[in-house]
């Protein structure tokens, strides 16, 4: 296999509070090759979009990358400073953001947006940009795009803006995308046309994806690998269908019992039982272990065991316990 | 255990003022504590001063031309006599008249406060509590004099109100003219405020209930509604009082406030800013920065206290 | 648009009226007028004929709408005072005003704005920390101390700039102008920085809050997700959508300017409007206080409606048009 667009290697994220450094992403480690998407599952809190951010650079202090590495395309760029860092994003990583109603500046055209950020990035002129503003939008589908250029994000309804969003996101050709919740502020029925979009797009550019979501639907339809993550850690990472049929970590197998999706037919919904710890009260040893129906004093007092693909960071692992 | 319940020692209130939260933030505040220090030290100075004042420099039998323009803690060449903080033109202590002056600022500037407190507390529960007309006309008049600075409206408020006295009583009645000025230009802060809270509390179960056993409205809103909007209110009056003090410096040194024979402050600057070029210096520079660190630190109250109430704001 | 400007317009109308209302109440019942016009010796027929003269006899509603009619035709009556009438008084005296307020309203402007930015930008910086603890001395220090500061320091002390006056003037066909001799822009130094503090303390403040508002905006977040140099994101993106609400702020902060150069002129003896009106107020002479007031409440309100225009041309959203597909 080809060297992977992104490699995280047990990347720690800190914020240092009143009471104490709390660890909102706690050593983990994923790549993403080129065309793959990988979707980051949890639920709020769980450290999916923290990790997000600290590849692109934008964790707001006081949180920092306290522990670990990002590689980007063979570059190492978590320590990168400044004008270093921000000239790869937009450029090698996109973004896209969860609410495409305040994603965009609403006092600039939509054409000017994307040209200032074509011009920040290429090494083209002012005509070739607006010229290319115009194909990236009739790209992701808006409809009298060579018009609709001029027209200010108010005047677009909220899944056009996210497609607006996207094309801002991919408008530089960026390696990487990082697609934060794209999308849950938005109508049901426009989701499945935006994951469609976001898809073909990646596939048709070779563009690596990490697909940041809670919608376990948004995972099965979108995803080829899966990471599932619970309170800051990596729970279970593996190719996507055999994470939703045979989870192997018992909160997985919990996550996809309690989604409506992978128990149809069922009269009743799984619960878990308990919360997911705060971030300042992760117990010892497995950070699942208070709300685990099989855990031992092992998993209460021994660091659970190295993560690979395809495996449960779990002491015991459910073996073929289907949910479907 | 016994069953039966241990009785609890009420706490006195000082103990519930001193546990609050707000005591709390108050002791963990250096600003907060050393503006409340010097607000009280001026105030009590002021309040007291025929006591601490050395002379009384309204007095004109206490007073001695020869000692005019005496520089601060220098033997008179005539008198012999020295004064802390110096002499004006007319022989008067200088250290005399701003503790009388800061009697003048502080009164007009708490009464001018207290006056527009009750007023806009008074007007913001009606309109918010009786709404329609009452409510358009006093929230629209409001509106039309935000437009214009409060300075401005004092101003002509006190222009109009000298206008209507008789001469012979422009004196003595100036520094009521001035609360009065201050007071009306203030209102619309505290009633905006009140009438707010009024609307929103208006409709909750409680004052349903207190309407349906028939309580009257007076008393709603005086015993129900009123206590609600307490701490903002107290916010506003601190941060007004700054701002009135200021005003009535302002007005009195423009020669339209408190008059020479019951010198403000600000009067006080107006009468020194007249030997600024011949180089007593001290005749201004004392009352100037007494009125600054007692405008200083009451905002500062201000500030800290709408911080410590309402961490919302800002 | 034209709706919301047409009912814009109206509301100003009104409060016109209601502040017309108040000057001329002022006039009608603010000491007696015949008592100021005639002297003590007068007779019956002197005060019957002076209030037919005057229209005194006539009932409320016409006598306010012949006071309208007036001074909308700039015809404000007599300075019980002065003797001449008010109008010509306020002409002489506007120039002085008015070149005083547009210096320290563009100095407050640039420099509030400019230190505002500069201040949210930079919000952990020592000096950002400096100015915001300076400008909070600045927001309680009363205009008349700032001006006898300087007057202590640039007059008295080191003799640079003038104390009062306006220097020099030129007359350009009815307008004297202090900005064509030495003079006379030495004179507008200090007041202008004496007038403009204030302001400009309070420009800062405000832009400063309102930019660290619109930093904290998810469509900055994804300004810099694009890798938008620093430049772009706080001027193009950030500064555009922080002027929105500060525009109509300082658009009253103009008009206050007007208001508060009564105590700048009174400091430095500047001979214009507000040094009138402080004197008017002292003498209560009150048509020329009646005057000002009107012509203060037509500025006033003319900027709140400029600002409300101007919205237009910062704020798509306002513009309203259906063009966009919903």
């Amino acid at each position: 296999m080809a060297d992977p667009v992104l490699s995280i290697r047990d990347l720690s994220v800190e914020i240092p509070t009143r009471h104490g450094i709390v660890r909102p992403v706690d050593g983990v480690s994923y790549d993403i090759q080129a065309g793959e998407i990988l979707g980051i599952v949890g639920e709020s809190g769980a450290g999916k979009s923290m990790a997000g951010n600290a590849v692109i650079g934008l964790l707001n202090p006081p949180a920092h990358i306290s522990k670990g590495e990002i590689w980007l395309k063979g570059q190492r760029i978590d320590h990168l400073k400044g004008d270093a860092m921000r000239r790869l994003r937009g450029k090698e990583i996109g973004m896209v953001f969860q609410d495409p109603l305040t994603s965009l500046n609403p006092l600039l055209r939509i054409g000017d947006q994307l040209t200032e950020t074509m011009l920040t990035h290429l090494p083209i002129s002012r005509a070739e940009a607006e010229k290319r503003a115009v194909a990236a939008l009739e790209e992701v589908g808006i409809p009298g795009a060579a018009e609709r250029v001029n027209s200010y994000p108010h005047e677009f309804s909220g899944g056009m803006r996210q497609r607006v969003v996207i094309a801002l996101a991919l408008c530089a050709e960026p390696s990487l995308v990082i697609a934060d919740e794209p999308t849950t502020a938005l109508d049901v029925s426009v989701q499945a046309q935006i994951i469609a979009l976001l898809r073909r797009l990646c596939r048709d550019r070779g563009t690596a994806v990490m697909l940041i979501t809670h919608d376990m639907g948004v995972i099965a339809e979108a995803t080829d690998r899966v990471a599932v993550m619970y309170a800051g850690r990596l729970a279970e990472l593996g190719p996507v269908r055999d994470v939703l049929t045979h989870p192997q970590h018992p909160y997985t197998h919990g996550l996809m019992a309690s989604t409506p999706l992978a128990s149809q037919g069922k009269s009743r919904l799984h619960q878990i039982p308990g919360a997911m710890p705060r971030l300042d009260a992760v117990p010892d040893g497995c950070a699942f272990n208070s709300r685990c129906p099989h855990a031992t004093d092992k998993c209460r007092q021994a660091p659970v065991p190295r993560l690979r693909n395809g495996q449960a960071a779990c002491w015991y692992p459910l073996v073929d316990e289907k949910v479907i | 255990m016994s069953d039966f319940p241990i009785p609890v020692k009420p706490k006195s209130r000082l103990r519930i003022a001193l546990d609050s939260d707000l005591f709390y933030t108050f002791k963990r505040s250096p600003v907060a504590m050393v503006s409340a220090a010097v607000v009280l030290v001026l105030v009590l100075s002021a309040v007291f001063a025929p006591l601490i004042a050395p002379t009384n420099p309204f007095n004109p039998a206490s007073l001695n031309l020869m000692n005019g323009f005496t520089p601060p803690m220098t033997p008179n060449a005539f008198t012999g006599e020295s004064f802390f903080m110096g002499t004006d033109d007319q022989g008067r202590d200088v250290f005399s008249t701003i503790l009388y002056g800061m009697r003048i600022s502080l009164f007009v500037g708490v009464a001018a406060v207290f006056f527009a407190m009750v007023l806009g507390i008074t007007l913001g529960l009606i309109s918010g509590y009786v709404g329609g007309w009452t409510e358009t006309i006093i929230m629209r008049t409001a509106d039309v004099q935000l437009t214009f600075p409060s300075i401005l409206v004092a101003m002509l408020i006190f222009g109009i109100a000298k206008g209507v006295t008789p001469v012979e009583y422009r004196d003595q009645m100036a520094i009521w003219v001035l609360i009065l000025a201050i007071g009306l230009s203030d209102w619309v802060q505290f009633a905006r405020v009140v009438r707010g809270a009024t609307l929103v509390e208006k409709n909750k179960e409680y004052v349903q209930a207190a309407r349906l056993i028939g309580r009257t409205p007076t008393a709603i809103m005086l015993r129900h509604i009123l206590p609600n909007v307490l701490s903002p209110v107290l916010v506003i009056a601190t941060i007004s009082l700054a701002l009135a003090i200021i005003a009535e410096a302002t007005l009195s040194f423009l020669g339209v406030g408190a008059p020479p024979t019951q010198p403000s402050l600000g009067t006080l600057i107006r009468i020194g800013q007249g030997f600024l070029f011949s180089g007593e210096w001290w005749i201004l520079l004392f009352p100037a920065i007494t009125l600054l660190a007692l405008a200083l630190s009451v905002n500062l109250l201000g500030d800290w206290l709408r911080d410590a109430l309402n961490p919302r704001l800002r | 648009m034209l709706a919301y400007i047409i009912r814009r317009a109206g509301q100003s109308a009104l409060v016109l009226l209601i502040v017309g209302l108040v000057a001329f109440a002022m006039f009608r019942f603010v000491g007696d007028p015949i008592d100021n016009m005639l002297g003590q010796e007068r007779t019956a027929e002197d005060i019957e004929r002076l209030r037919a003269q005057l229209g005194l006899d006539q009932p409320f509603v016409v006598q306010y709408y012949k006071f309208l009619e007036g001074a909308v035709q700039g015809n404000f009556g007599v300075s019980y005072r002065q003797g001449r009438p008010v109008a010509e008084i306020l002409l002489e005296r506007a120039p002085a005003t008015l070149e005083l307020a547009m210096v320290s309203g563009v100095l407050a402007i640039l420099f509030g704005i400019a230190l505002g930015v500069f201040t949210a930008i930079r919000r952990d910086g020592w000096l950002a920390n400096v100015i915001m603890s300076a400008s909070l001395i600045g927001v309680s220090l009363p205009t008349f101390l700032i001006g006898i500061l300087l007057i202590y320091l640039f007059s008295v002390e080191l003799g640079w700039l003038p104390s009062f006056g306006r220097g020099e003037t030129v007359d350009l066909g009815g307008w004297s102008t202090g900005f064509l001799t030495e003079s006379g822009l030495k004179a507008l130094i200090l007041p202008s920085i004496t007038l403009g503090l204030y302001q400009m303390t309070l420009i800062m403040r405000l832009v400063r809050s309102e930019m660290l508002e619109v930093l904290r905006q998810d469509y900055i977040r994804f300004a810099r997700a694009r890798g938008l140099r620093d430049r772009a994101v706080n001027f193009r993106h950030a500064l555009k959508n922080t002027m929105v609400p500060v525009i109509t702020v300082i658009g009253l902060q103009l008009g206050a300017i007007i208001a508060f150069a009564i105590i700048t002129e009174t400091v430095f003896q500047w001979p214009g409007v507000g040094l009138l009106f402080i004197n008017a107020i002292q003498f209560v002479d009150i048509p020329v206080m009646a005057a000002y007031l009107m012509l203060i409440s037509v500025m006033f309100v003319g900027i709140n409606l400029l600002v409300d225009i101007l919205y237009f041309f910062i704020d798509p959203r306002l513009r309203a048009d259906r063009s966009g597909g919903h």
